[in-house]
């Protein structure tokens, strides 16, 4: 009971600040190309729902590709540097360094080297979501308790088994942290990428409406977003809870 | 099968662990190592399973030396060391998943549940369980290995006094249904009198056997074990380092004679 009511929070505090939004918006006469008010930005999401779903699906799709390249990326490149320690020595600092570059910087030199195609856009998705994925990863790998694997190997088990029986094991609740962030990540990796140049997908459609000043489909895009971006997060954790029943208990006390 | 282990020696970087460790267990027989924390107790188990590599020294079974040992023993951890991802009835058949027949071990495992107390408990997560439950799920997982020798690393020394006790009366009861032969390293005391046929005594690092105990008794129990002052006196001494620890002997009284404690002593190394 206490835990739903602290659920509630949020959404109390969300609705009174649309309230505060709407009387600001009517009492002040705001014009709708300077700030539109919630109830203009519902209305846009109505009638612009059938362009939104489809420009909606293209990034959607966009952004389950980067993901799924990500996660195989992440995760042989999770195991390799583990392997060879001298290949995570090597290999870490310029991945970090690669997350310190901007991505509306890298999206235009994808389009340069890819093209206006679909590419630039999920390579965009993987360069943002494959960092959070290898780190964590990579360090769930380094963390596995060496006395688990001692014991598999005093069972007879090679390496390999090794891995597939204790680490990789050991490794998933910090692979699917990494895969949450990422998941989250993934839906604007994929925006990013069509606002620099596309045809289709929520990133180009945004860019559109901007330019004719109708920002009440502009806020109407962003909820869009911020929706398709927290269902990514929910499909992880969904996966999560029928995939892992042991990691169970843990998820319902956070 | 006959184990032999001559001249194990071990060191950590510079420091001597093990020095010229030798001993021997007959097939069948329960053998606890005894002595103080740090004195390398564990380290003789890791250089039997082959997870550490001695400086020296050989291990033999049945007189021929085995260089891989990876499926003669099967070792028990002091700290349980279930996968928290797998269940009971999956934990318990490791063996099996590693050497592909998860399948018929997990039919001879449901056989065993009861006889360790997990019986209802096989579909849980260890995280659901006792550490008593716990502890006897690896304890069957380790029964379950094709192995010649059981390991065991301080099972129970993790638990509280009670159910350490609990664990130690079920361990004694299915010592004699299953006849497997085991090595126990402890440091405590009681446990060791109570469960072994055969004391070795460690003493401080760099480790050596200082002393060895048979112990021969027909009917244990607790009072049994409560009326081995004089034994408990002479491995304490031992332990310590005592010279005069070995006169205990002739001190010993006829009750405890007739319990059937024989005692020899050892040329020290």
């Amino acid at each position: 009971m206490k835990r739903d009511t602290q659920k509630l929070i949020p959404i109390f505090l969300i609705g009174i600040l649309l309230i505060i939004w709407e009387a600001v918006v009517k009492v002040f006469h705001i014009p709708l190309y300077v700030l539109p008010s919630p109830v203009s930005v519902g209305k846009a999401l109505v009638e612009e729902a059938g362009t939104l779903a489809g420009h909606g699906g293209v990034t959607v799709a966009e952004a389950l590709a980067g993901m799924g390249i990500s996660l195989i990326l992440a995760v042989v490149l999770g195991i390799v540097m583990d392997c060879f320690p001298l290949v995570r020595q090597g290999l870490y600092p310029v991945l970090v360094v690669t997350q310190t570059v901007p991505m509306v910087v890298m999206a235009p030199i994808l389009i340069i080297y890819m093209g206006f195609g679909i590419g630039p856009k999920i390579l965009t998705v993987v360069l943002m979501c494959f960092f959070p994925m290898a780190v964590s990863f990579s360090d769930g790998l380094e963390q596995a308790d060496t006395e688990y694997v001692n014991l598999v190997r005093s069972f007879g088990a090679g390496l390999l088994k090794s891995y597939g029986l204790v680490k990789i094991p050991a490794a998933m609740p910090s692979l699917l942290s990494g895969l949450k962030v990422a998941a989250t990540y993934s839906i604007s990796g994929a925006v990013v990428g069509e606002w620099i140049g596309a045809q289709r997908g929520l990133g180009y459609y945004l860019l559109r409406v901007k330019n004719s000043y109708m920002l009440d489909q502009v806020f109407a895009c962003v909820v869009v977003i911020i929706a398709l971006s927290l269902c990514m997060n929910g499909l992880v954790r969904i996966y999560q809870y029928a995939a892992f029943p042991y990691m169970r208990k843990k998820v319902d006390n956070r | 099968m006959k184990l032999e282990a001559e001249n194990l020696t071990f060191s950590y970087g510079a420091k001597k662990i093990l020095d010229n460790i030798g001993f021997s267990v007959a097939e069948g027989e329960f053998v606890s190592l005894l002595g103080p924390s740090g004195s390398g107790k564990s380290t003789v188990l890791k250089l039997l399973t082959g997870v550490l590599k001695g400086e020296k020294g050989k291990i033999r079974i049945d007189g021929r030396e085995i260089r891989d040992p990876s499926g003669r023993f099967a070792y028990m951890p002091q700290n349980d060391l279930l996968f928290p991802w797998k269940t009971i009835l999956d934990n318990v058949c490791l063996y099996g998943q590693i050497h592909g027949s998860l399948e018929a071990m997990r039919k001879e495992a449901r056989g065993y549940l009861s006889e360790f107390g997990l019986a209802g408990y096989e579909d849980c997560y260890p995280s659901q369980l006792s550490g008593g439950m716990r502890q006897r799920a690896a304890f069957l997982r380790t029964a379950l290995c094709q192995a010649d020798i059981l390991l065991l690393d301080e099972p129970f020394g993790a638990l509280d006094v009670i159910t350490r006790g609990e664990m130690q009366d079920w361990l004694l009861h299915l010592r004699r249904k299953f006849e497997r032969t085991v090595i126990l390293v402890t440091h405590d005391m009681d446990e060791a009198i109570y469960l072994s046929d055969r004391i070795l005594i460690l003493n401080q690092s760099p480790a050596g056997i200082v002393d060895e105990i048979l112990i021969d008794a027909e009917v244990r129990d607790r009072e049994w074990l409560y009326s081995q002052g004089q034994l408990r006196r002479k491995i304490y001494g031992r332990i310590m380092g005592r010279a005069d620890a070995g006169s205990a002997q002739s001190r010993q009284g006829p009750e405890e004679e007739a319990h059937g404690v024989m005692q020899r002593k050892r040329n020290e190394r």
